[in-house]
């Protein structure tokens, strides 16, 4: 066999194997998709944007530590997590391009916006390692802070008027609480470790926090949509999430950081498109293949 | 053979000894003029094989001659362990993957959370020990978690309550 690929087709195939996406666009095939009445397009479709890509952003992020986790076990189960996080995306950037009707679809917003058209919190997009960024106790404050912010969401969210919103945060919630719950056990372990690995989780706790305060900011879509009913005001969201954290901390012997916020660009931040320099590189390699080989197979 | 028959054969792709039926995600099958509508659930939000699962129902369809098929997904209610099967649940300890345990319907209000491993007892597929440990939360598959048995020493997969 000359070329490797050859093997993975089989002979007289017609299928194609993706290079990029998933080759198969419907992942809502099937669920009820009827828009609620009186709501605004444009606004579900930002809104969905917004989780869907608070989502795919930490996913690319997880995805970074495959093979350079501490351990085998740890390259798994941030896979996995990712894996989730990742299923959830396509559910609501599909659901966004069908509420959008532009014509987009999932992998054209995953992989052909720019920057400024994500919506994600800034906390999802930031580098936390593996790389110069961070390390694995940062990369575990951000999932610690991530995930139970987004399950407190994903839970007010099932009661959502829009059928595909609500299936698929009943979905994401009992994913989200295995995910804060690997998150809490680590910053015990590390906390309780060594010296030097309470060191690092301090550290990494410190650096996520400043992108806190704004996981709690309600965007003009947020509000219109929660008064829709159909959005979740993350305003009311802090105590809960204020809660778990305490008590994790607690748990831990740690102090909640006091650190200054990262501020918003002139009262803008991710959930406007405005976002941190990481941003530029994380898409320039998430977004690569389908932008220089458009519709790549082989 | 009737168009249910058929669909409820199809093996999973992921865990070849269980059918979608045992395995819970299999929520309906019409047949109406010919024409048959198989609906089917995700186990996990990304969970890779549903494209595949979809491929497979079709392809069994069609050998058995059933030419207009359409295979639908539903995301409402949220698949759990618990809709695998008694028979599912057989299966799979007969082929060395330790079971799920029933939940039941969860409780309202915020999900506790939970910071210790879980502590209750896994029986090793094997040898029938209870003395087992976790290795790994986070198995081949997003399902699965990795176990160990201190009796008999073998490592063993089990599917994890959701």
């Amino acid at each position: 066999m000359d070329n490797a690929y050859d093997g993975l087709v089989e002979d007289g195939s017609e299928e194609r194997h993706w290079a990029f996406g998933t080759g198969f666009t419907e992942a809502l095939t099937g669920v009820d998709r009827a828009v609620p009445p009186l709501v605004d397009h444009d606004d579900l479709a930002a809104y969905c944007l917004m989780l869907g890509d608070d989502a795919l952003v930490l996913a690319q992020r997880l995805a970074e530590w495959c093979s350079r986790a501490p351990e085998l076990e740890e390259d798994v189960a941030l896979a996995n997590i990712a894996l989730d996080l990742l299923g959830q995306a396509r559910m609501l950037l599909t659901r966004a391009a069908e509420v959008e009707g532009v014509g987009r679809d999932e992998d054209e917003l995953a992989y052909l916006r720019d920057e400024r058209e994500f919506r994600n919190v800034r906390l999802a997009e930031i580098d936390c390692g593996p790389g110069p960024g961070g390390d694995f106790g940062t990369t575990i404050a951000r999932l610690l802070v991530f995930s139970s912010w987004r399950l407190a969401l994903f839970q007010r969210l099932t009661g959502s008027l829009d059928p595909v919103l609500s299936a698929a945060a009943a979905k994401g919630v009992k994913e989200l609480a295995y995910h804060r719950d690997h998150a809490a056990q680590w910053v015990l372990r590390l906390a309780g470790g060594t010296e030097y690995s309470r060191e690092r989780i301090v550290a990494g706790l410190a650096l996520v926090w400043a992108y806190t305060e704004e996981l709690y900011v309600t965007h003009p879509v947020e509000a219109a949509l929660a008064d829709a009913g159909v959005g979740v005001d993350p305003a009311a969201l802090r105590a809960e999430v204020d809660d778990v954290l305490d008590t994790v901390l607690r748990a831990a012997g740690l102090d909640r950081p006091e650190v200054r916020q990262v501020a918003a660009l002139a009262g803008q931040a991710g959930r406007d498109g405005v976002h941190t320099e990481a941003m530029g590189y994380l898409l320039a390699e998430l977004q690569h293949v389908a932008r220089s080989m458009p519709g790549a197979h082989w | 053979m009737s168009a249910r028959r058929v669909a409820e054969q199809v093996l999973d792709p992921e865990l070849p000894v269980l059918t979608l039926a045992d395995l819970g995600v299999l929520r309906d099958v019409q047949e109406v003029d010919g024409k048959v509508t198989v609906t089917i659930t995700p186990t996990y939000s990304g969970c890779p094989a549903l494209d595949e699962m979809r491929a497979d129902l079709k392809e069994s369809l069609t050998e058995a001659g059933y030419t207009d098929v359409d295979v639908r997904t539903v995301l409402h209610p949220a698949w759990t362990t618990d809709w695998i099967s008694e028979d599912g649940l057989r299966k799979l300890s007969d082929h060395g993957i330790a079971p799920p345990q029933r939940i039941g319907p969860r409780t309202v209000g915020p999900i506790p959370l939970n910071l210790e491993p879980p502590t209750r007892r896994v029986a090793c597929p094997r040898c029938g020990s209870h003395r087992t440990t976790e290795l790994s939360r986070f198995g081949s598959t997003a399902c699965k978690a990795l176990r160990r048995c201190e009796d008999c020493r073998e490592p063993f997969e089990q599917i994890k309550e959701l």
